[in-house]
């Protein structure tokens, strides 16, 4: 691990590039310590899902290519590893919009995030178990159509697929995206008891910055396929341009987009 | 006046009449049906797993049995025989996954199409190469236990004649359609490949390799083509131009929908019922031959009223 200066994904300079021409991630690095939860955010269109995609190696099945940088993953280059190699691994991704496996039932959704694992049945349906434990929903719900199921039981589902492959890390996209407040809070405080009890780090691409805010240690800005702010989660939440240009928060005097633009020279991946 | 009688009140009174004739050809046609029903089979699975509509699901159907029948004619025993055949579908698939699908994957479906017609006709050649194109093989009925006879069913009076070999074929078909059913609703690997064919992406995304799956599902609809290719060559011999009966296929397919194994069953059945009913009974007043093209008829409506098919499997339009 001191390898590693103690993180457990390190993304160093990431150039991603979609259909050979549209150059989408500019350069990004972070990284996400050990049993951290770490927020990406960023308007709609900053490359958000980009970044967890090349993580995750998802990145080629949609035509789109790591040109540059690395990922490294325990102190390990992950970035030519296939999805499947690296759940085996313990990064997991769930997807924006949720994508449950519709025509399944919730509880063979949930079963298949298990796919990888080798360790046995009573293993995997103890876990199921949990699952339930932190989703009591999914329970009452477990023999309906995912397809049927409401948005936030969706979320839930994606989620809970994810932890059936005891990942260490799961790369969460949105999960607050169309759902009612309240719900949103649920999700995310069912996140922070995993991420206490079960130990699950957490990368988080968020668009409600306020939300992400609340619930991460540490927060990345996203603007264009750059990094272009970092901290803190309370010191973002309390920077000025955070506040006028995430928060919706102002502080009486408008402040020009020109202004904030120096944060774009910054080079991150210097860190 | 004439013509109206002919297609609505005389074949009504033609059944009337006989109505054990009219069994008989319900029973023929059920029986045709089934065998419709396994080549359509292939397709369905292959297409609900990758999204790929394999032209050569028919050429592949020849080749398995072609394979079966010349490891047999060579000297070798029945099971020998059709282990060589089933090893030799599951090669076929890997290669077919290395060479054919994993260079195109997220090419549009079109291109895959496309590809897979063009792998119809390399088949085609290859299999003249290595199993001899030229001479005709005959299925061999004794050793695999296919009667050849007729059974004779009473039934009000006259009988029923009923093929042993339409029987072998029915309960194949129900055997193999239970196993299958019964691979994908219970197994972790057909559960996997359900999920692979409800969305790709997220399939990836929770680590089951797309890659493996596809030659799982190029085998398993190989095993089910050297069964559809067994049945059918028993019923004439074994050549490429049993590829032609592959395109009966599309009709069964687009009535029970693309993409579900009990539409396709039921499909299959109702064309073959369809066609024997209607040949027999409108034939006359239709000016005859109405079983070449009653299938490709019905498919036409269908797809002008129910695109997706019987059973296609609804789109869940919710978020
Ligand atoms: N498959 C793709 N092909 C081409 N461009 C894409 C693709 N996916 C995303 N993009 C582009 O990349 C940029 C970043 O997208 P994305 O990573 O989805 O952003 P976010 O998740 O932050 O909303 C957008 O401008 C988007 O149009
Ligand atoms: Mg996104």
């Amino acid at each position: 691990m001191a390898a590693n200066g103690g993180a457990l994904l390190k993304v160093k300079n990431v150039e991603v590039i979609y259909d050979h021409v549209i150059l989408v991630l500019k350069g990004v690095s972070f990284d996400v310590p050990e049993g951290g939860i770490v927020a990406l955010l960023g308007a709609n269109g900053a490359g958000k899902t980009t970044t967890l995609k090349a993580i995750s190696n998802l990145l080629r099945s949609e035509r789109g290519d790591v040109t540059k940088g690395s990922i490294e993953y325990l102190g390990e280059r992950v970035d030519q590893l296939s999805s499947n190699d690296l759940v085996k691994k313990g990064v997991i991704q769930v997807m924006e919009g949720r994508h449950c496996f519709e025509h399944l039932t919730v509880e063979e959704n949930l079963l298949t995030g298990a796919y990888t694992r080798r360790d046995g049945r009573a293993e995997i349906y103890k876990d199921l178990e949990l699952v339930y434990d932190y989703f009591p929903l999914l329970k009452d719900r477990r023999r309906s159509q995912a397809g049927y199921t409401s948005g936030g039981e969706q979320q839930m589902t994606a989620l809970g697929r994810a932890l059936m492959a005891r990942p260490k890390m799961i790369l969460l996209d949105e999960p607050s995206l169309g759902l009612a407040p309240q719900l949103v809070e649920e999700i995310f405080d069912i996140v922070r008891r995993l991420n206490e009890d079960e130990g699950v780090t957490f990368l988080l691409a968020e668009q409600n910055t306020n939300m992400a805010l609340k619930y991460a240690d540490y927060g990345y800005i996203l603007e264009n396929g750059r990094i272009v702010m970092d901290g803190e989660a309370a010191t973002l939440r309390e920077n000025e341009d955070v506040k006028e240009f995430y928060l919706g928060l102002s502080s009486g005097k408008r402040k020009s987009y020109r202004d904030v633009k120096h944060y774009r020279r910054r080079k991150r991946w210097l860190a | 006046m004439d013509f109206l009688y002919s297609v609505t009140a005389d074949p009504v009174l033609q059944i009337v009449e006989d109505p054990v004739f009219f069994l008989q050809i319900i029973l023929e046609g059920l029986m045709a049906g089934v065998m419709y029903s396994l080549v359509a089979l292939g397709f369905c699975l292959i297409y609900k797993a990758s999204g790929v509509f394999n032209f050569a699901q028919g050429v592949m159907m020849v080749l398995a049995v072609m394979c079966m029948v010349t490891v047999y004619d060579a000297g070798f025993g029945i099971l020998l025989a059709l282990l060589v055949a089933m090893v030799f579908m599951v090669g076929l698939s890997f290669a077919i996954e290395r060479v054919v699908l994993r260079p195109m994957v997220n090419q549009p479906q079109i291109i895959l199409f496309m590809a897979t017609i063009g792998l119809a006709f390399f088949l085609e050649g290859f299999g003249e190469f290595i199993f001899g194109g030229s001479s005709q093989k005959i299925v061999p009925t004794e050793a695999l236990h296919i009667g050849r006879d007729a059974l004779l069913i009473p039934m009000f009076g006259s009988e029923i004649r009923l093929q042993q070999l339409d029987l072998t074929a029915g309960v194949c078909a129900a055997l193999l359609v239970a196993t299958l059913a019964l691979f994908f609703q219970k197994t972790t690997v057909g559960r996997a490949l359900r999920a692979v064919a409800d969305d790709h992406q997220a399939a990836l995304s929770v680590g089951i390799p797309l890659r493996s799956m596809w030659v799982i599902v190029w085998s398993v609809a190989g095993l089910v083509a050297l069964v559809t290719g067994i049945m059918w060559g028993a019923s004439s011999s074994v050549d490429f131009s049993l590829v032609l009966i592959a395109m009966k296929a599309f009709p069964v397919l687009i009535l029970g929908g693309f993409t579900s194994v009990p539409g396709v069953i039921v499909g299959g059945l109702i064309i073959g019922v369809g066609e024997k009913v209607a040949e027999l009974y409108w034939g006359d007043a239709l000016g005859g031959s109405i079983e070449e093209w009653f299938a490709y008829v019905l498919a036409l409506v269908f797809l002008m009223f129910r695109p997706q098919g019987l059973f296609g499997e609804k789109i869940i339009e919710r978020v």
